[in-house]
């Protein structure tokens, strides 16, 4: 992809394990305070964190386990989820508000409105998503830097 | 309205960061239990009212730069909750009022609605 063709100047992993949900927050958490440290627009900040938490949340409910990987460019924020799952059938379905194969226990949490794919779409200035179903699915979104 | 305001409207039992609710600013509030809905349509510095009180109801508001939660209908969020807003500076009251009562005595008191995006 040509939008990754420089490297990044700071890169992050974090490895999220599905059904955890004691620590389902955790990494979104962490990227939030590096972006703090960075100095990161409080607005963009915001944006990211959210489909970072989303992103992570997904990836808790449905998936085994998966990684998110945190990319710092010099023009923006990049952030590549990857898990092993079920994958998605209909991605075009699944990006629609309020379609959702949640269950009873993920709405129990909190979660499972069907918003969440849609609402990091809604906060990232670039998003794509890939699944392949039976082997995984993968998430890249992004936020520009002004 | 203060964050203390609230606190004394509501009668809340302030859980975490009494110190800091007479400096704490709320201009409005989102009420809900699905965590979905807040990532969604909340906005900054709002006030978190809900009776989830899972570990994620935290990293909603800390993702979501939301002020403070209120818990409503008694409910007690478990210690590792506490911690986890302790961490992230997170103020957390709690009410005996259910969700639609804490909200109206607010609204009534004068906290707006917030402005739709």
């Amino acid at each position: 992809m040509a939008a990754e063709a420089t490297a990044p100047l700071l890169v992050e992993r974090f490895a999220i394990q599905g059904g955890d949900y004691e620590h389902g927050g955790d990494a979104a958490a962490r990227i939030k305070v590096i972006m703090r440290q960075l100095g990161i627009d409080p607005d963009l900040m915001r944006r990211l964190s959210i489909a970072n938490f989303e992103a992570e949340m997904n990836l808790v409910m449905y998936a085994e386990e998966g990684v998110m990987e945190f990319q710092v460019h010099a023009d923006a924020l990049r952030v590549i989820v990857a898990d092993r799952g079920p994958g998605i059938p209909d991605i075009e379905l699944a990006m629609q508000e309020g379609w959702s194969t949640a269950t009873p226990e993920m709405r129990a949490r909190g979660f499972g409105a069907g918003l969440g794919l849609p609402n990091m779409k809604r906060n990232s200035d670039e998003f794509e998503i890939s699944s392949t179903v039976g082997t995984g699915t993968t998430v890249r979104y992004a936020v520009h830097l002004a | 309205m203060r964050l203390s305001e609230v606190a004394d409207l509501l009668q809340c039992e302030v859980l975490l960061g009494e110190e800091r609710l007479d400096s704490i600013e709320v201009r409005t509030c989102f009420a809900a239990d699905l965590m979905s809905d807040v990532l969604r349509f909340s906005h900054s510095g709002a006030l978190l009212i809900t009776g989830l009180t899972s570990l994620q109801s935290i990293h909603t508001a800390d993702v979501a730069d939301l002020a403070a939660i209120l818990f409503v209908s008694n409910k007690i969020p478990a210690q590792a909750t506490i911690d986890l807003a302790r961490a992230k500076q997170i103020p957390l009251l709690r009410t005996w009022r259910g969700m639609f009562d804490a909200c109206g005595v607010i609204h009534c008191a004068g906290l707006p609605r917030a402005v739709e995006v």
